[in-house]
Parts: C-alpha cells; structure tokens; sequence
C-alpha cells in the first residue's frame, strides 16, 4: 500500500527541511548525544522497562522474588507439556555426544567446533534449521578490526556504556576479544562481508559507538551468515545431525545431578521423545513471540522462550531479564510490514529521525534503550508522532538522505533487501521517508552462564539470546550476531572437553520437574498453563471457538 | 493478536489449496491463513522475509500464469487460488570449503546438472525475490563465480526456482557453493582483520582490558563519556588524538 494523500502532504514538511539537515550532517554537525544523567532520566520516565506493570515477582524457583515481564514468568509459572510419571525415560530414540537445542546462529556454530573437537553432534531445532532470530539480524556484527583507530578496548567500554556498566565483566572481555577472531573465522568459511575494493572489510557507526566498528554483508548480515554456518553444518553431516520441528520441551537430568538429555516433541506426529546425551547446549534464543507489553516484534515465528522455561526448571538462575530491549525502528506503515525490522544502518549510514514537523529531535546514534524511549516521548508526550491510517503513532526515518550524502543508489546498493521489499508496497525509501516505532526486538538477558558458557548445572551449557550477562542491561547493535558466534563457538568447544573427561553416565530422571511442580503447588499456584509455548498463537479466535473437538494444549492443539 | 482484522474491513475470496475462504483485503496471504483457522507449522519462519519458509505459488481463474511470492510479503488477492510449498527435495553436494578451487571445475564436480540448463528462464520467473536466477546459473556455466555470487546474494533459498526447473537443477545450492567461493577466494583478505587477530593473541590489549575489567563504576563511567567519537562523515582513514589504547 502506497502512501495516503495525508501521509504524501506530510512528507513535504520532511522534505522541506532536507536540505538543511544535510548540509549539517556535511558540515559534522549533529543533534546534541545526551549525557549519562539525561539518559537515565529519559529511560525512567520513558522506557516501557520502567511503566508500572511491566515487572512482576517470580513466586517459585531459584529467582523467587526476581522481578520480570509478567509474560515470562506467566510461563515459569506454568506445568511441564508432559507428566513426568508418564514418560518412559528407558526409550530412547536417540544417543549423542552433544545435544545441541536450536538451530540458529549459537546451535550451529557450536555444533561446528564440537565437530572439531571430534565429537558428534545432534541439532534439534522447532522449525527448520536456521529458522532463528540470527537469521533476521540485518545492520552488523561488531568487532574492533581496524588498529589504527579502534581496538578491544573501546569495544569494550562501549558495550558497558551502552549496558548501563552492568554487565559481567569477564563475559564482556570474553566478547570483545572474541570479535576479530570470529571475524576472521567468518571470512575463511567464505561469508561475503560487504569490503572496499582493497579488502578492507567496511564499517560503520551503531548506536552507542564510539568508533566505526559495525561490519556488515549488505542489509542481510545475519542471514549471510547463517547460511553459511548452516552450509557449513551440512558439509558435515557425517558428524552434525540435524532433527527439525522437534523443539525440546524438557531438560532430562541423570543421578549424579549432570544434563543428559531432553525429552523433544514432534510437531508434526506430535510424539514426545527422548535424546541422550553427554552434554547439552541450550540456544534457543530469545523471546519476542511473547508480545511483551502488547509491542509487535521483530522476531521469529518461534522466539517463545522455550529455554527460558526449561533451564530454570532444571535449576539455572535467570539474570538481567528485568530489561527488555525495545529496537527504536519496526516499521508501522504499511500495515502488512507493522513489526518489521529497519535495521539501525539506515541511521549509521546518515538518515536523521524526525517528527511530524521534519524537526530532529533525538540523536541518531543514542543506544537503543535511549533511543526508544526518545521516539515514546515524542509521540506520547510531545504530541509530535505521525498518526498512520491505522490509528498508531509513528517517526520518520528519512532514508533518502543516504542517497544524498552517499550519492545515487546508495540506498537500493546497501539496503537491498529493503529496498525491493517497499518497493513492492508501492513505496521508494530512496525517495520517501519510512514511519516506524520501537518494536520488541530482543531478550537482554536469560540463563547464568560464565565465559566458558558453563551453568551451574553439570553438562548443560548456553549459548546466545537464551542466555544472560554479557550485554548487561540493554545490548547495543551488532553485539549480537557476534555474541551468537563467539559463545556459540566456545560452547561447541566446553561441550566436548566435558563429553571426554567429567560427563558421568547414570540413570536418567525428570525428578526436577517432580519437585518444581510441588513448588507451583505449595507457592498456591494453581493452573493449567503449560509451559515451554513452543509457538504462538495467530489463528483465528472465532474458529477455535468452533472447533469444537478439538483439544489445546497450551496454544498448540 | 497477530490477526487484527478490522471488522468494517472488505473481506475478498481466497482459495487455499482450492477451498474458498473470505478473509480482510488488507493481510497478507500468511495472515489471512490465519484467519481462516490454519494453525502454521511447516511454511511460516521469521514472517519477515528473508527465511524463505513461506514460499508460496498462485493463479487466477481465466489466467495460465503461475504467480509466486513470499507468504509473509504478498497481500491477498481477490480470487487467487494458492498453495505454500514449504518444503522441496533438493540436491545438495558435500565438499570441503578449504580444498576446492573458485573454478568451473568446482560447480560441474559438485552440481554436474548445472549443464543441463535449458535457459527456459522458469527459473528467474519463480523467484519470489526478483533474483536472476538464470542470469546467475549462465554466469557459473562460464566459471564466472564472481558473478554468480552477486547475482544470487539477495536469495532467500525458499527452494521455488528448485520446484519448477525442468533440468531438476538445486539453483539455490550451487548459489550459496558460488558465494562461499567468492567470499573465501576471490574477493580480497581484510588484512587490517588478520592483523588485529595477531594482537589479540598475542595479549596486547590484555592488560588494558583486565584494568577496565576491576575499575569502579565512576571511573568506567568517566572513561566512557570522555571517549572521542570517530565523526560519522569521517572517512575510513581518521585517526583518534589518542593513541594510548590501539
């Protein structure tokens, strides 16, 4: 859908303040960056982190009394999918050194570098292989790569900055040394970083970047690189098995206490089975499906949170869940793209933010907790968002900018992928600005783990969005394709040592999901939620009503 | 919460898999299986266009054109009558990314169907991503992988071009076998990359790091706000004043 008449006479005011505005960006002149003082006061009156409702206690478990998203632990408080009396632990359909849960990013490098370590590896992944929220990563991966101007340490300090100083240290340091490694890992395994023509690798800024350190693979970087990981996976197929639409819905615990296993379901024959396993690796990933305060999200079908629920069954501490981050840009016009991501490059590669008037009123490059927070004021408060046909509020993002300052095609060059996607709504970014809003984008924190992505569990270890600490209290961009592939790739590595010297075969047993079911009980918590989602719930509210046979479990029949 | 219809909303007629359904104008042609009840398993992803999940094909009555697009993309069209294709076999050749040479050879030893192309162009008129599919398939019959590796970038590997060429040619792994020799091969190391990793390993910045590792709070936060920023328009060759911590 085009542009209504309404919208089209607004983009005047857009385009009448243009050229100035990009006569200031030449000049390098820009809309002043907050202090860390106004940062906190904007996030507290702002950020829907701190609107009342938005945290809620967890009655049970390890984190009782830790404050969270009603919708999360609406899910820790909810029963396991299966009875554990009924399940028959004895039958076992599969045996594996490492069971790897996930097949995104952090599930298939992982499985890579166990293969290298020499053992073998089994994915069991809800969808297909690479259907994941590291396949939807568009702007970058950070890394600082040039010693003539960046380096770990300014890496580091940004990712602190920008994670309210929060973060685990030892995770952080882990992540940004990391970074040139992965980096190069990627380049040798054939991944086409976007480069000048001499090789070196471009970059460019990202919210909260003190130095140009945000590399890229034209606007589908995430993509890119996961199906090269994921090719990469299937040349090895003698050693990565892969098991598709079979989420895991239990972690299986042996005597001595150790991970050994999951029970996983078949979403299409709908048989729950067993996998053994020496050690398991949790990367699941994140949890926008779950519409945290009614926002759209920029997530996969599959982004449930399933590891969530399973890890703090089994014992793991949940940390740093108490933020949520909101991306400043989801698309909300047209509506057939509301939620969709507008990756932060668009800003990085010069176009301004405004409001209805064309004024700037925000920093470009704030981080993005800042950030959106800005774009909340300015509608809600200042009055100055733009009103789409379908009744909500949005900011410009002026993307033909870009084609100025970078000139001709420069938008339809590096944002390819956006380009032809508006293009076939009937709307020129390269021409017409884009309406977007803050859009639930990702899980800042998740399970405790520690530079080795050991949890407090003997043989379960995690990896990426489902786990907690490195990004502090709110991740800034480009951190996360890079956090899916360092901690995927040391996770893969910690697995298979521990598969060759501690791993302790024993009898297996779902004793821990006996007893966190007495806690719900004895907690007064009485329910027939069940817990992990394992999917969302889209379908047509009147036809269930007239599905009158049919039998729900949770939101899956 | 996904499906919103508005209830004043024209509801036009559908066909999924023959069977009519009236669903809201506006939604997409996943959104409006939605409202008609369907629960997605196979043929749904990341519902923003890049997975290739929902592959997607369709006709109109009184029209011999086979139409495509993405489930999660393509809007609702009065009278279209469609199926997804979540799923199509497909080839895919097992080789070694540190052995093989970016070379014609590689692509025929991996994908010798590659040859059989018949250039009907099916193959470009299948993709939902305004690929040149054929374009690139002839660029790698000339050993052009270069090429064939930009030509194929934007592929969403949904497996459409794979269901409907008459060679029975897999165009969507011989592509990803293209790009991955280009991106190792044929395009230029990043030698300021390989640099950087030989710092690293060989700890120069470890002290540095550990020290910001155990300052307090205030001084991180001092640190932070006093660092100077690369300007945005600057270009790839700007230098800090500071050079202490490169």
């Amino acid at each position: 859908m085009p542009y209504t008449s309404e919208l089209n006479e607004l983009i005047k005011r857009v385009e009448a303040t243009r050229p100035g505005r990009v006569e200031a960006k030449r000049r390098g002149e820009e809309f002043p960056l907050l202090t860390l003082k106004e940062r906190e006061e904007r996030l507290k009156k702002y950020h829907p982190d701190f609107k009342k409702g938005s945290r809620t206690e967890i009655r049970v478990g390890v984190n009782k009394g830790y404050s969270i998203s009603p919708e999360i632990v609406h899910l820790l408080e909810a029963k396991s999918r299966v009875n554990p009396d009924v399940i028959d632990l004895n039958k076992i359909a599969y045996k594996t050194d490492i069971l790897i849960l996930g097949g995104g990013g952090a599930g298939t490098a992982a499985a890579l570098t166990a293969q290298e370590n020499g053992v073998k590896a089994l994915i069991a992944t809800k969808l297909r292989h690479g259907d994941a929220n590291t396949m939807m990563a568009e702007g970058g991966i950070q890394g600082a790569t040039k010693g003539t101007k960046d380096s770990p340490y300014y890496h580091y300090l940004d990712v602190l900055g920008g994670g309210h100083f929060k973060n685990v240290p030892e995770l952080a340091y882990t992540l940004v040394t990391e970074a040139p490694k992965v980096l190069a890992w990627l380049e040798n395994l054939g991944c086409m970083l976007t480069k000048l023509p001499e090789g070196q690798l471009k970059s460019l800024h990202g919210g909260g970047t003190c130095r140009k350190r945000m590399h890229y693979a034209a606007d589908i970087t995430g993509a890119e690189i996961m199906r090269t990981l994921r090719d990469e996976a299937r040349n090895r197929a003698e050693d990565i098995k892969v098991l598709e639409f079979s989420p895991a819905v239990e972690l299986i615990l042996n005597e001595h206490g150790h991970c050994a296993g999951a029970v996983l379901y078949n979403l299409e024959t709908e048989e729950y089975f067993i996998v053994k396993a020496k050690a398991v690796i949790m990367a699941t990933g994140g949890s926008g499906r779950l519409h945290i305060q009614g926002f759209m999200t920029t997530n996969h079908y599959g982004a449930t949170g399933d590891g969530l629920v399973m890890g703090y069954r089994a014992g793991v501490k949940l940390c740093f869940l108490h933020t949520v981050q909101y991306h400043p840009t989801g698309a909300v016009f047209p509506e057939q793209a509301e939620g969709l991501l507008i990756t932060e490059k668009f800003r990085g590669a010069g176009a301004n933010v405004l409001n209805i008037d064309g004024e700037q009123f925000v920093n470009e490059r704030e981080p993005r907790d800042v950030e959106s927070a800005s774009f909340i004021r300015e509608c809600d408060e200042v009055g100055k968002g733009i009103l789409t046909p379908t009744g909500k509020l949005g900011i410009w993002l002026d993307s033909p900018m870009i084609d100025i300052l970078m000139g001709e095609g420069a938008v339809k060059r590096e944002f390819p992928g956006k380009f032809i996607l508006f293009k076939r709504f009937g709307i020129d970014i390269s021409k017409d600005p884009m309406l977007v809003y803050p859009t639930l984008h990702y899980q800042n924190g998740g399970l405790e783990y520690n530079s080795l992505c050991e949890t407090s569990v003997p043989g379960f270890f995690a990896a990426g969005e489902v786990s907690g600490g490195v990004h502090g209290e709110n991740r800034l961009m480009g951190n996360s394709l890079l956090d899916v592939t360092v901690f995927g790739r040391i996770a893969g590595v910690s697995a298979s040592l521990y598969t060759k010297d501690k791993a302790k075969e024993g009898k297996l047993n779902l004793d821990h999901v006996r007893r966190y079911h007495k806690e719900l009980e004895e907690a007064g918590i009485i329910t027939d939620r069940v817990a992990p989602m394992l999917l969302p719930d889209y379908s047509n509210p009147k036809v269930r009503e007239r599905q009158l046979t049919a039998h729900y479990v949770g939101t899956i029949r | 919460m996904e499906v919103e219809a508005n209830k004043k909303e024209e509801l036009v007629p559908i066909f999924i898999m023959g069977k009519r359904y009236e669903v809201p104008a506006s939604l997409t042609i996943q959104k409006a299986m939605e409202y008609a009840g369907y629960q997605l398993i196979r043929g749904c992803g990341c519902r923003g266009g890049i997975c290739g999940a929902c592959g997607t094909v369709y006709r109109f009555p009184g029209s011999y054109k086979i139409e495509v697009g993405l489930a999660c993309q393509t809007v609702v069209q009065p009278d279209m009558y469609l199926t997804q294709i979540p799923f199509f076999p497909a080839t895919k050749s097992i080789y070694d990314i540190e052995k093989v040479k970016p070379a014609i050879e590689t692509l025929v030893k991996n994908y010798p169907e590659l040859l059989r192309c018949l250039q009907c162009n099916t193959c470009t008129k299948s993709c939902p991503m305004d690929i040149e599919v054929m374009d690139y398939i002839a660029a790698g019959m000339r050993g052009d992988i270069t090429r064939l590796a930009e030509l194929s970038f934007d592929c969403v590997m949904c497996g459409l071009c794979t269901s409907r060429c008459p060679a029975e040619i897999c165009q969507y792994n011989i592509a990803i076998l293209g790009r991955r020799l280009y991106g190792k091969y044929v395009a230029p190391r990043a030698e300021h990359l390989a640099s950087m990793v030989r710092e690293v390993e060989k700890g120069k910045y470890e002290q540095m790091l550990r020290q910001l590792m155990d300052t307090d709070e205030e001084t991180l936060k001092n640190l932070y706000s006093a660092r100077e920023i690369e300007p945005e328009q600057g270009d790839e060759y700007w230098t800090p004043k500071d050079k202490t911590y490169l």
